[in-house]
């Protein structure tokens, strides 16, 4: 697998210190209005007294710079990247191509909806879809990240409740949830119960069962859970949940292993968030931009984020009727906005060309194949030469991902999870999500999803088991690692120690 | 197999062999059936590549883009020209499919990116830190109210009405959360915030206060007098900023802000419908440990070289949990990097440039429309109008394939004839005279 040029990291210079006085990439549309010096239109306190300090660099040496930088970054068109909860599938390619057409790319978000039919068709269609998938009847596409999808969830069941003229002050998460469930339940004004896991994996019934009291607002699961388990007893959750009367929220991190098999409306979630950055395809960029809408139950509906996409049946040309599209802002009960505009249209697109790529089917085959590669790569790393020192977290059958352990390397072995990590990058594939569920020592969280084929999971297997292999025979290897990466290991308490966030 | 699948009758058999079970089935036994769906999703057959290219590009062809017109909308996102490199650069998988930085080593790009497009923000805002983006604008502005929360533990958010609308919104949205509540201060006769409104309005149990640069409707707002006026108790000033006329207004950290947050769309990012583009939270030294999102920062290798990394990350989410300072997980590192790409695009002395030549063409713009001005004073890219016969106007300038601008009257009933007009690079003279025309007809009762 190709590796990343150790020698990039030899020089590292800013675009700032490429920067030589008089150099220029940019020539200005020529001035074709009168010339009213800057101090007529200004006045003296507002103008600016000397230019912001930005590099002056020609054009070729602008793309050399960033297509340098890009050589430093490992990718998943490179290679495997096996990220859990992450959903590294791969990125289609037509999507990039219909989501940079004028029409969709260079439509301004306050044109009249008459000018936006398209956009609107689309977005009215997305909904649908999605609602399909959650078995939840009413979608916003509004919320910007799956983070804030969980906002907006805790945002509606607060004006729920407080219609009904109840004050609820907690919200309960398993101690195995995502770090984003806890902290949108104190930005949302809430306080944290955490809930225990069982020794399936599973919520804790009986704790669950004594914390959901008529406090509570809502309880925040991810099922399957980030232990990739499926929680069997998610009837009983739901029943508990509802006869506290609170809401029970869907993160939707982990959708990818149950679309078309399962349903969190048909689980007897409220409300459901779906990250299109995970599930369904938007390149995830280096940190975004993604794109976190929400489903919810009809009890629930009257509070969505305005503006709603509406369809109504208009009489066109005399001639039957067509369907045409609208923003309403009239919803008297909403929670408001929760951003500008629309939401990220651009990565509607995307998750739409998908939709429409795969289908109802497709769209099932891509979780079964997501379940049987995450459950191929689980029984192969089972082998007692890995699973002496993995050992898997809970040994069941499980969805999209698995968790193993690396307590058995650390006390036979003498390394950590954070070195096996590191000794990864040595060979070409990006490591697992580490450390995280907290609950699981030494984790390491692994989700092939549906796009790798067999033989690179036969590879991450190989690579995995010369790591045990030669840590064996010389754990101080591991413990430095990496070695051929552009840089190596990196001083992360000095860094936060004395912050340099910024060119001097 | 699906599109997008790599799995053979063969290979899904190996692979149910070496799991040891028999079937696709056996893997979601763990699904009660009361929970599983017995029936096939109700969704449209999945299409080839080019039914689906074609099914997209109908769409796109229904929806009338900048392109297509000439157009005077803004109000919050602009018709600027984004540069072709940013397609070339944006477009490649280095940059493009990648998750979040965790493994820096192998993330140095990335991170890198992050720190020079922090750089340039603490540049245009003449603020310290900056973090390496958040959502959009008006989250921003959200998130910026949060911060004051946990800065000062006060309750009210004091807005100027000249900050965006969906700012407002969002910000009020949020605050239910925060437990806070926001109280807003109206503008003056000549359409900048009214500083004595505002002052009236600040105590000591405010915990911020909200204005935007230009404002709303364009005005560039006297931020030194606003930030006095803001902070005689304490409160945090926070200014939302566009960016782009940051090349030649003075920043706002200069003029007393404490926090300076906006949106990005106008920094090489396109319209995209209203997203993704990509806002951005530039703070004073003191808030470094208290900001939202990514942040990341300078340091050293083993081997001594210089790298990049996430820092600060006790901040965050995924190490502090309910004790984080904000929720964020995802930003938006692709729309920053096209951000940074187009600063050093325009450079030095292009920003300026450019951010010179809008405030000569709006000038012209406002008096060549011969309209009676919402906002007499100071405007650098968008300036709002009174028009007798609006309806009349835009349906005139449609015909004609313009669109002369934001209705005002959408979120300022205040306004019933007010129109929003903006001015980028892309609109020439000969597009403001076209405009012009149409007014001056109007105004002179001839048809057009």
């Amino acid at each position: 697998m190709a590796q990343l040029d150790p020698r990039a990291g030899e020089q590292t210079v800013t675009i700032y210190e490429r920067s030589v006085e008089g150099r220029r990439a940019f020539t200005a549309p020529a001035l074709d209005v009168p010339d009213v010096p800057l101090e007529e239109i200004l006045p003296d306190g507002a103008r600016r007294a000397r230019p912001a300090e930005l590099p002056e660099v020609s054009e070729p040496e602008i793309v050399r710079h960033f297509n340098g930088l890009s050589k430093k970054n490992f990718d998943l068109d490179t290679g495997f990247y096996p990220l859990g909860s992450c959903t590294m599938k791969h990125n289609p390619k037509l999507h990039e191509r219909v989501a940079a057409l004028p029409g969709h790319a260079r439509l301004h978000p306050l044109q009249d909806p008459e000018y936006a039919q398209g956009a609107l068709e689309l977005m009215w269609n997305l909904q649908g879809a999605l609602a399909e998938i959650a078995g939840l009847p009413h979608v916003s596409l509004q919320p910007s990240a799956g983070s804030h999808g969980e906002l907006a969830g805790l945002l509606l069941t607060r004006a729920y409740h407080e219609e009904r003229g109840e004050h609820r002050h907690k919200v309960l998460t398993p101690d195995t949830a995502h770090g984003t469930n806890p902290a949108t339940v104190t930005m949302a004004g809430y306080e944290v119960v955490k809930v225990g896991t069982d020794e399936h994996g599973g919520v804790d019934i009986e704790d669950l069962r004594s914390k959901a009291t008529d406090d509570v607002a809502c309880l925040m699961l991810t099922n399957p859970n980030t232990l990739g388990l499926f929680d069997r007893n998610i009837e009983e959750i739901a029943r508990i949940v509802h006869g506290a009367g609170a809401t029970l929220y869907y993160d939707g991190a982990n959708l990818n292993a149950v679309m078309g098999i399962s349903r969190p409306g048909d689980m007897g979630f409220d409300i459901v968030h779906y990250n299109l950055h995970k599930s369904f395809t938007q390149p995830h960029g280096g940190g975004g931009p993604g794109a976190g809408p929400i489903a919810v139950s009809d009890r629930i509906e009257p509070f969505l984020p305005r503006p709603q996409v509406v369809r109504a049946e208009s009489a066109a040309n005399g001639s039957g009727s067509e369907p045409s599209f609208g923003l309403d802002y009239d919803r008297p009960r909403s929670i408001g906005k929760l951003r500008g505009f629309q939401g990220n249209y651009g990565v509607f697109v995307r998750s739409y060309a998908y939709i429409c790529s795969l289908g109802g089917d497709g769209l099932r085959e891509t979780s079964e194949t997501a379940v049987l590669n995450a459950n191929y790569l689980r029984a192969r790393l089972a082998e007692p030469a890995v699973a002496q020192y993995l050992p898997i977290a809970f040994d069941r059958i499980c969805m999209h991902e698995f968790v193993l352990s690396g307590r058995g390397a650390r006390d036979k072995l003498g390394i950590r999870t954070l070195d096996i990590a590191k000794r990864m990058l040595d060979h070409g594939v990006h490591p697992p999500t580490v450390y995280f569920p907290l609950l699981v020592e030494e984790a390491l969280m692994i989700e092939p999803t549906e796009t790798e084929p067999r033989e690179r999971l036969d590879h991450f297997v190989e690579v995995v088991r010369s790591i045990l292999h030669e840590a064996e025979e010389d754990p101080e290897i591991a413990r430095h690692a990496p070695y051929t990466t552009p840089v190596r290991r990196l001083d992360e308490a000095g860094a936060a120690k004395r912050p340099v966030v910024r060119q001097g | 197999m699906s599109r997008y699948t790599s799995a053979t009758d063969a290979d899904r058999q190996a692979m149910l062999d070496a799991i040891g079970v028999d079937s696709l089935e056996d893997l979601f036994a763990e699904i009660p059936t009361g929970v599983r769906l017995q029936r096939p999703l109700d969704l449209p057959d999945g299409r080839p590549e080019q039914e689906v290219f074609e099914h997209l590009s109908s769409l796109a062809a229904r929806n009338v883009h900048a392109d297509e017109e000439v157009t005077f909308l803004g109000a919050g996102m602009y018709d600027h020209y984004v540069p072709a490199i940013i397609d070339s650069i944006l477009g490649r998988s280095e940059f493009l499919t990648p998750y979040t930085p965790y493994q820096p080593e192998i993330s140095q790009g990335g991170l890198q990116v992050m720190f020079e497009f922090q750089t340039a923000i603490s540049e245009l805002t003449g603020l310290p830190v900056s973090n390496a983006s958040v959502y959009e604008g008006p989250s921003a502005v959200a998130a910026a109210g949060y911060l004051a929360k946990l800065e000062t533990g006060r309750a009210k958010l004091v807005v100027s009405r000249g900050l965006h609308p969906h700012s407002r919104e969002a910000l009020a949205t949020h605050a239910v959360g925060y437990r806070m509540r926001t109280e807003e201060a109206g503008l003056d006769a000549g359409g900048a915030t009214d500083v004595d409104a505002l002052a009236a309005l600040v105590d000591e149990d405010t915990a911020a206060v909200f204005v935007q640069q230009p404002n709303f409707l364009g005005t560039v707002e006297e931020l030194g007098a606003l930030g006095e006026a803001a902070k005689r108790t304490g409160a945090l000033f926070v200014v939302a900023a566009d960016p782009l006329p940051l090349g030649i207004l003075t920043p706002p950290g200069e003029l007393g802000a404490d926090i300076c947050v906006g949106e990005g769309q106008t920094l090489g990012n396109r319209l995209d419908f209203g997203g993704p583009s990509f806002g951005f939270f530039a703070a004073d030294e003191r808030f470094i440990r208290k900001m939202p999102g990514r942040i990341a920062g300078e340091t050293r290798d083993v081997d001594g070289n210089r790298g990049f990394v996430l820092t600060l990350q006790t901040r965050e989410q995924h190490i502090r949990r309910e004790k984080a300072t904000h929720n964020i997980c995802t930003s938006q590192a692709l729309n920053a990097l096209a951000g940074v790409i187009y600063l050093s695009w325009l450079g030095k002395r292009g920003l300026v440039e450019l951010g010179e030549l809008m405030a000569k063409r709006t000038h012209y713009a406002r008096g060549a429309l011969g309209l009676e001005a919402i906002n007499p004073g100071p405007v650098v890219r968008e300036f709002a109008v009174r028009v007798p016969d609006l309806d009349r106007l835009v349906e005139l300038a449609r015909a004609e394939g313009i669109n002369p601008g934001y209705r005002l009257r959408e979120t300022y009933p205040e306004y019933e004839d007010g129109l929003l007009v903006a001015i980028t690079e892309r609109r020439g003279r000969a597009d403001i005279d076209r405009l012009a025309a149409l007014t001056t007809s109007m105004r002179e009762g001839v048809p057009a």
